[in-house]
């Protein structure tokens, strides 16, 4: 393919960018005065704040390419990841489960797990995220390196090690609170960079009617362009999936387990200032997830219409004869932007891959320092100390990412795995807290065998599914399923042996006394006063509101 | 946050300022090519998409920053 051209006014938006987040780095560093500032932006921010920041810190440009060009080769049961796989999780998480996080005044998830548990469980749990996320901001920068590479023709070497950086400046600077800064920064580029590739494409089909009859048209015989109507059969829909998978799978575990469990969103959360502005941020960020979809389904969908048209003069590229859908998105931005418009799309990109490599080192240096250092290695370590190894955290983990990065560029195919690497962490992790959470007699043990046995499950599953050890219908419980849908159902197993041998080693093992329990677990702890509060700044009256939308979206595309 | 006698300014105002600027250089960019009229091989170029998003743009911006110049945050 031949390269997208930058103009010098492109080239101008792209310095701009780099400028300001060097800039709001250094700007921020003069109130970044202690640990609680660095690792938790101080705990001061509005529920706006860490709402956009909360949704930023997932919404980066890997999914934004990776979903658009799911689209095209699911189509709109796509849409999923964003609704019935996410809004759930995440006003739950915003009323049930931010009481036990935030009231506990912990800094990190792993950090509950020590509190209602035990230090094992919360040094197992640190260990595997911390993995995770160095796994994930690796093969992130690596991406990013690519996309790069193959649009623009950029070195790929070079726009690795200047972003990793970046990053790296402005994180070890002033930690979480540039962290979301350049998260908040990040929402508004990619609104303002990439939602007028939607306009122009419906500018130029006609309509959203006319592009949806255009992909029925299409593909009579399977549903591009439903969410539920025909999930009953897997044969009749894109992602060749049940309801069940789609139910159980993503709508509960991976959904749960991510949102509710995964760190590096929950983080944000944490920086709110007080307990009704931290469950507001949840639910707040849910209305702006429901609107994604407006960038990448759409896109996705529009990209279906063109490549299939044969006037269009749009393809997707081919890579040794294999389709590569993370295409459709930036050759719909080579389509449509002129110059100008075309730095301000690639600027959205890049700042979706930064935002999202400093979300996860925010995080990484927070769950090493606390839940690794201080836990295991130096538990005597002062504040000063562990502001100083938040920040040689940062520069550390920014490079075992780049290392990751080289080895995923010698074993590309590692990209295909992401969805997998969340479901060995995340999904058994989501059966440990609703459990610590919601049963006050799971004990210590049962905690830790319960999590160890899940993520081992999961890991062993996917191996083997993956060596042929045993058929995947076998964990899908149909005779067709995709790849994603044998990570939804994967999940779910995972879920289940964790939530099933914590249950059982708890019935025999010794329980935690209760009055260490106090704050940490439903039942034995007071329930969040609602009294003098109006009822339109009670957190429950936005779930409320979110939960119809969801449901008024789910009818509509039905 | 109080740090001696500065306050912090609110992250809109920053947005705001982004804003307005990147909105700028689009709306020049897209001036430039009206008046001097350049082969422009995008689809839909005729529309001169960037001349009115860059507009958008920058009333966003400018409405952040006019809204924010004086709020600081604790």
């Amino acid at each position: 393919m031949q390269s997208i051209e930058l103009a010098f006014s492109d080239w101008l938006i792209i310095a701009l960018y780099f400028i300001f987040v060097l800039g709001i780095g250094l700007y921020l560093k003069r109130y970044t005065k202690n640990e609680n500032d660095f690792f938790l932006a101080g705990r001061k921010n509005s529920s706006w704040v860490a709402g956009l920041a909360f949704l930023s810190a997932n919404l980066g440009a890997l999914e934004l390419l990776g979903m658009t060009g799911n689209t095209f080769k699911y189509g709109m049961y796509v849409a999923h990841f964003y609704w019935i796989g996410a809004i759930p999780a995440m006003l739950f998480l915003g009323i049930y489960m931010m009481p036990f996080y935030y009231s506990a005044k912990i800094k990190s998830v792993p950090g509950y797990l020590k509190l209602r548990f035990d230090e094992k469980t919360r040094v197992l749990n640190g260990i595997a995220f911390a993995i995770m996320t160095l796994l994930v901001s690796g093969i992130n920068l690596y991406a990013m390196a690519l996309v790069l590479h193959t649009f623009l023709g950029w070195h790929w070497e070079v726009s690795m090690w200047i972003s990793a950086a970046t990053v790296a400046a402005y994180v070890t600077l002033s930690g979480l609170l540039s962290a979301i800064f350049t998260e908040i920064i990040q929402f508004f580029l990619i609104w303002f960079g990439l939602f007028l590739v939607s306009i122009l494409g419906i500018i130029e089909i006609g309509s959203i009617g006319e592009i949806f009859k255009r992909v029925d048209e299409l593909y009579r015989t399977v549903s591009y362009t439903t969410l539920w109507s025909t999930s009953a059969d897997p044969s009749l829909n894109g992602m060749i999936i049940t309801w069940g998978g789609i139910f159980l799978g993503l709508g509960f575990v991976l959904s749960f387990g991510y949102w509710t469990t995964d760190f590096l969103v929950v983080q944000r959360a944490f920086s709110a200032r007080d307990l009704r502005t931290a469950r507001m941020t949840p639910i707040l960020a849910s209305f702006f997830k429901m609107a994604v979809p407006f960038i990448v389904i759409l896109t996705g969908l529009i990209a279906i219409v063109l490549a299939n048209d044969s006037h269009s003069g749009y393809a997707l590229l081919k890579d040794g004869g294999q389709v590569n859908y993370d295409s459709a998105l930036p050759l719909l931005i080579a389509r449509y932007y002129p110059p100008g418009l075309v730095g301000l799309g690639v600027t959205a990109l890049l700042a979706g891959f930064m935002a999202g490599q400093a979300g996860n080192i925010s995080a990484f240096n927070t769950v090493w320092t606390y839940d690794i250092y201080q836990s295991v290695l130096n538990k005597k370590a002062t504040e000063e100390h562990l502001l100083w190894m938040g920040r040689v955290a940062t520069v550390v983990g920014i490079l075992i990412s780049v290392g990751t990065a080289y080895w995923a560029k010698s074993f590309p195919s590692i990209m295909d795995y992401m969805q997998a690497i969340f479901s060995w962490v995340n999904a058994p992790l989501f059966a440990t807290m609703l459990l610590g959470m919601f049963v006050w007699w799971i004990t210590p043990s049962g905690a830790f065998w319960g999590l160890l046995a899940g993520m081992g499950s999961s890991f062993t599953l996917f191996l083997a599914v993956k060596f042929n050890w045993i058929e995947a219908h076998l964990i899908t419980l149909s005779s067709v399923a995709s790849d994603m849908a044998a990570n939804f159902w994967r999940a779910w197993w995972a879920w289940l042996i964790c939530f099933a041998v914590t249950i059982l080693v708890s019935l025999f093992t010794k329980k935690k006394p209760s009055e260490e329990l106090v704050g940490l677990v439903k039942g034995l702890t007071p329930k969040v006063s609602k009294e003098g509060v109006l009822w339109y700044r009670r957190p429950e009256t936005y779930a409320i509101i979110s939960l119809i939308v969801l449901i008024i979206l789910n009818i509509y595309y039905w | 946050m109080e740090t001696g006698t500065t306050k912090m300014k609110p992250i809109w105002y920053f947005v705001g300022l982004m804003l307005a600027v990147m909105g700028l250089v689009v709306e020049c960019s897209g001036l430039y090519r009206y008046f001097s009229p350049e082969h422009t091989r995008t689809v839909l170029a005729n529309l001169h998409p960037e001349i009115w998003w860059g507009a958008i743009m920058i009333v966003a911006g400018v409405i952040l920053l006019l809204v924010n110049r004086r709020a600081t945050v604790d």
